[in-house]
């Protein structure tokens, strides 16, 4: 019979106690009738049967009949269950949103099979600052053939082409890469096939793989684009395959990868640093083994190299983890703040449930004395606050889904995964498991307190003494917590503001202002030669200056900000030729360029039209660079050796944030762009327009377009857009950020405002009997204010002293995001802790007022 | 009577345990075990009602109202005195009839399709 009793226990309790002896009975007489052990085993067998579907089924009619009870409670408390729904689902659809971009950016892995295998290397030159530098095709010939660690090893550099003969001509980026490129990824393309080693030959046919965008924008998603031959810097390049449509490598919007050839020349120079290179583990092989291994390997070539190789280290990060630290604690930052939102929601949803269970005190009262089990009621009032947290998360995932197109701008460039993060299952499961804590986990705490009163109340009249006391604990710890949580959040969005700002007011050191810039990539070997390509400058820059309203325009290597690095090292005269002098970024300028952009000259000239090959080889610096070369002196007529050249200072100009707003750079050097060598330094040949004009660029554009395409119609213009666009860019990743938590704590702030208003009145409400008592006994409305308010200033004193040591520790965790900004910020500190005090005063304001206007007589009388 | 029937037509068709329950009670009163002995001989053996069925569609029963508990007792050597005695109700009465009417229908619905002999 226990073995019975077991099976009754699948039941819920309230049918167990009103049917279970019954059944047990009617059990125990069908098992004296059987006979025959075969008889009893049926007997049993069909009882086990029974009791496993009815009991389903009784479970079932009390859900339905729980969540329709429910939803006529709710219905009859529209104010209750709209705010309890609202309040917790902006929570889940905040943290889901905020979730799904972090698990999307750094958790999941990326779209390769077995990406957790795949490693970058760099060459680590620590000693002068630079930890991930790109490597020499010698260095990288070297490292291949020595590790062992590795089951492949490939080399990509980033590569932009222009794209003529169909349709207009288009910019397109992607990369030159090795060809075992795609076996290190383990990926195939969708149509045709992959580049091979075949393809990497220096005399093979010049071949080229295509995105999967590139073939359905350009050309149509024709399946006999394999063979047709495209014209890439107007050199036919024949389509061997198109990569499938989630392929995004190095990063997204890569359109063209191309086999990239090394000729034994290329081997040469061990300082001609530009490839990327990505590579996989071998099966067992840790990521320290293959670290440790690089180690040794690099200090193989620095000795068989001394001089090239002098300082030269490897660095072995995992692909994963190619991403900028501040992105990585932007969206950490970002997920806590909307976990702190979530927080707030789920104690208001729960002060809510609390409130409404102990004001329907009477109803489960009365339900309990007409035989409603304690067991029933819990159940229902979970039910009830599982109904409150199911709304609540389908709020929450519409939230989540409409704050979609916001949250992609979160997700860094630079990753070869997709944009929008995908609104998949993951997402709905973690909307459910936060619903369902909220809904349990708040639904529990007031429907075991309602479960122990309503046992209570059959013994008592008046159970409110002993109960009031823990609820009044609850309550001060949730107002505790709220005010906590706002602090926290506070602090964290107005430290981040305070970094914005700091950032926006940094002098980028020119003014982009009425500047438009554009991009014209002139395209070997057509413009090989250093007079073929000038003749295109002088003529778009003589036609530009002659356009009406535009006063300055120049040519230039790169712009700030878009390119950050492209350094060459310097040797100063009279030094041997190593690396020790340091570093300057390298730019080929055309005249006027500094006019152009608002750079101020403090010193000497600008280039000249009269700096060509044929006279002597000049320099404009930047102000940092005579600082650290000739403190103190004159840099004008000083010599140094710098892109293989000499070189004399002709004159100084105001330094430049070339790395970006937030980044130390290097010292500036600019050179003339008639002093380029006829085929040398191909990638630092001027591309940049920039154009400083009065009239708004959109009158300014066809004009511009027009010029180009008289000068050369394959040229395609690309990357147009006003400076404050690129000045904006670099910080925009940070203004979202700030943005978003600041929004994030206004909300958390209003939620937090709204419960503690909440929790407030209602202790005002629950203790007016109290108060009833204590003005007739003589209590002056002053002291009964004193003591409300100075109630909820002790919580509020609570809860800021330990926000604000949560904060301090946020603060500090954060500090890579703050530029600079103390993560101690006093003002920071005092201003959220004092709007903190201030919320929880006007919450608590109101609810004083109502106390002090309680009617002695009448509270005393209302039980 | 008529408000009755009406809304016995709501009620069904019944789930089968729940029609035999009502059957059996039509008799006359009685408690969960007797109803399942009922059942069984009724039937012949071929409808044998699980404790949980049966307590399950009692419960469904009193709360929809086609049947009560009732406080009068048999024979008192015959009862047990935990033990409890169920009554249809006039609304049960109802929705059973309506059920038979129901079944009837779709037997006369068969026969006149020539799927089952008509009764000589």
């Amino acid at each position: 019979m226990r073995l019975y009793g077991f099976l009754l226990r699948l039941y819920p309790a309230s049918f167990r106690a009103e049917y279970g002896e019954e059944m047990r009975r009617v059990f125990a007489r069908r098992r004296r009738e059987a006979d025959g052990p075969g008889a009893v085993a049926a007997l049993w067998l069909a009882a086990a049967v029974d009791a496993a579907a009815n009991a389903c089924r009784t479970h079932a009619d009390l859900l339905r009949q729980d969540v329709r009870y429910a939803a006529r409670a709710l219905s009859r408390a529209p104010g209750f269950a709209a705010t309890a729904i609202l309040v917790a689902g902006v929570g889940i659809g905040a943290a889901t949103a905020s979730y799904s971009v972090l698990d999307h950016v750094l958790v999941r892995p990326l779209p390769f099979p077995r990406a957790d295998r795949l490693v970058d290397l760099w060459e680590n030159d620590t000693v002068h600052g630079y930890g991930r530098t790109e490597l020499s095709p010698a260095n990288y010939r070297d490292w291949k053939s020595a590790s062992r660690s590795f089951e492949g090893m490939a080399a990509f550099t980033n590569l932009s082409a222009n794209l003529a003969g169909e349709g207009a001509p288009e910019r397109l980026d992607g990369a030159g890469a090795t060809p075992d490129l795609f076996e290190v990824l383990r990926v195939h393309a969708a149509l045709g096939r992959v580049l091979t080693d075949a393809d990497g030959r220096p005399a093979a046919e010049k071949t080229v793989l295509i995105s999967d965008a590139l073939w359905r924008r350009r050309f149509g998603a024709d399946p006999g684009i394999l063979g047709r031959k495209v014209l890439l810097d107007d050199a036919p390049h024949v389509v061997v395959g198109v990569m499938p449509a989630d392929f995004r490598f190095p990063a997204r919007g890569s359109d063209v990868w191309t086999p990239l050839r090394f000729a034994a020349s290329d081997y040469e120079d061990r300082g001609d640093c530009y490839l990327r290179c990505v590579a996989r583990l071998k099966p067992g092989v840790s990521i320290e083994k293959a670290r440790a291994e690089m180690r040794l390997v690099a200090a193989q070539l620095e000795r068989a190299y001394p001089k090239e190789n002098r300082n030269i280290g490897a660095n072995v990060l995992r692909l994963r983890d190619e991403i900028a630290p501040e992105s990585r604690w932007l969206l950490v930052a970002l997920f806590g703040a909307a976990a702190g939102v979530l927080l707030i929601g789920c104690t208001n949803l729960a002060s809510l449930l609390l409130a409404r269970a102990i004001g329907r005190r009477k109803e489960l009262a009365v339900r309990t004395a007409m035989g409603a089990g304690r067991e029933r009621l819990m159940r229902q009032l979970l039910t009830e606050s599982l109904v409150l947290a199911a709304c609540a998360g389908a709020v929450g995932v519409l939230l989540a889904a409409a704050a979609g197109p916001l949250v992609t701008r979160l997700v860094p460039n630079a990753l070869p995964i997709a944009e929008n993060p995908p609104l998949d299952l993951r997402m709905l499961a973690i909307a459910a498991v936060l619903t369902a804590a909220t809904g349990v986990g708040f639904g529990v705490v007031p429907a075991r307190r309602a479960g122990r009163e309503a046992a209570l109340a059959n013994l008592h009249e008046d159970s409110r003494a002993g109960a009031g006391r823990a609820s009044e604990r609850l309550r001060a710890a949730l107002v505790v917590a709220e005010v906590t949580a706002s602090i926290v959040l506070l602090v964290s969005s107005g430290l981040l503001l305070r970094a914005l700002w700091k950032l926006q007011r940094t002098d980028p050191g020119f003014r982009s202002e009425g500047v438009l810039s554009l991009r014209t990539v002139l395209p070997m070997p057509r413009y090989e030669k250093t007079e073929v390509r000038q003749r295109f400058y002088d003529r778009v820059l003589t036609q530009a200056r002659a356009l009406p309203g535009v006063t300055h325009a120049g040519y230039i290597s790169f712009l700030p900000m878009v390119a950050r690095g492209m350094i060459q090292a310097v040797v100063l005269e009279g030094h041997a030729a190593d690396r020790d002098d340091g570093f300057a970024s390298m730019r080929f300028v055309t005249p006027d360029y500094f006019a152009a952009l608002g750079i101020p000259l403090k010193a000497g000239r600008d280039v000249a039209p009269t700096d060509t090959a044929a006279s002597p080889f000049v320099a404009v610096v930047s102000e940092s660079f005579g600082r650290r070369y000739w403190p103190g002196q004159n840099a004008l007529g000083r010599r140094f050796r710098f892109g293989q050249a000499e070189r004399t200072v002709v004159g100084v100009v105001g330094d430049v944030r070339v790395r970006g707003i937030e980044r130390e750079s290097e010292p500036q050097v600019y050179l003339p762009s008639r002093q380029v060598p006829d085929a040398g330094f191909i990638g630092y040949f001027p591309r940049d327009l920039v154009i400083r004009s009065a009239v708004p660029a959109a009158t300014l554009l066809p004009e511009l377009r027009r010029i180009v395409a008289a000068a050369d119609p394959l040229l395609p213009i690309s990357d147009v857009r006003p400076l404050s666009d690129v000045v904006a860019s670099d910080t925009a990743p940070r203004r979202i950020q700030a943005r978003a938590l600041a929004a994030f704590s206004a909300l958390a702030l209003a939620l937090a405002a709204l419960g503690i208003h909440g929790l407030l009145s209602f202790t005002v409400s629950q203790r007016a009997r109290e108060i009833g008592v204590r003005m007739a006994l003589g209590a002056t409305p002053r002291d009964i204010l004193e003591m409300i308010l100075g109630r909820s200033a002790l919580l509020a004193g609570g809860g800021a002293l330990l926000g604000g040591v949560l904060a301090l520790g946020a603060a500090f965790a954060m500090r890579a995001l703050l530029a600079g900004v103390s993560p101690a910020d006093g003002a920071t500190f005092l201003a959220a802790i004092g709007l903190a005090i201030a919320m929880t005063a006007a919450g608590s304001l109101v609810s004083a007022v109502r106390a002090v206007r309680v009617d002695p007589v009448a509270a005393i009388r209302a039980d | 009577m008529q408000d009755a029937e009406l809304a016995a037509e709501d009620r069904i068709p019944l789930p089968p345990a729940t029609f035999h329950i009502l059957l059996s009670l039509f008799e006359e009163d009685r408690h969960g075990y007797a109803i399942l002995q009922d059942v069984g001989r009724r039937t012949r053996g071929a409808v044998k009602l699980g404790a949980g069925t049966l307590y399950r569609s009692i419960q469904r029963m009193l709360e929809q109202g086609l049947i009560e508990e009732t406080t009068e007792r048999p024979v008192p050597e015959e009862d047990d005195e935990r033990r409890r005695y169920y009554r249809i109700t006039p609304r049960g009465t109802a929705v059973a009839r309506a059920e038979a009417r129901r079944l009837a229908g779709l037997v006369e619905l068969a026969r006149s399709s020539g799927l089952v002999p008509r009764r000589a």
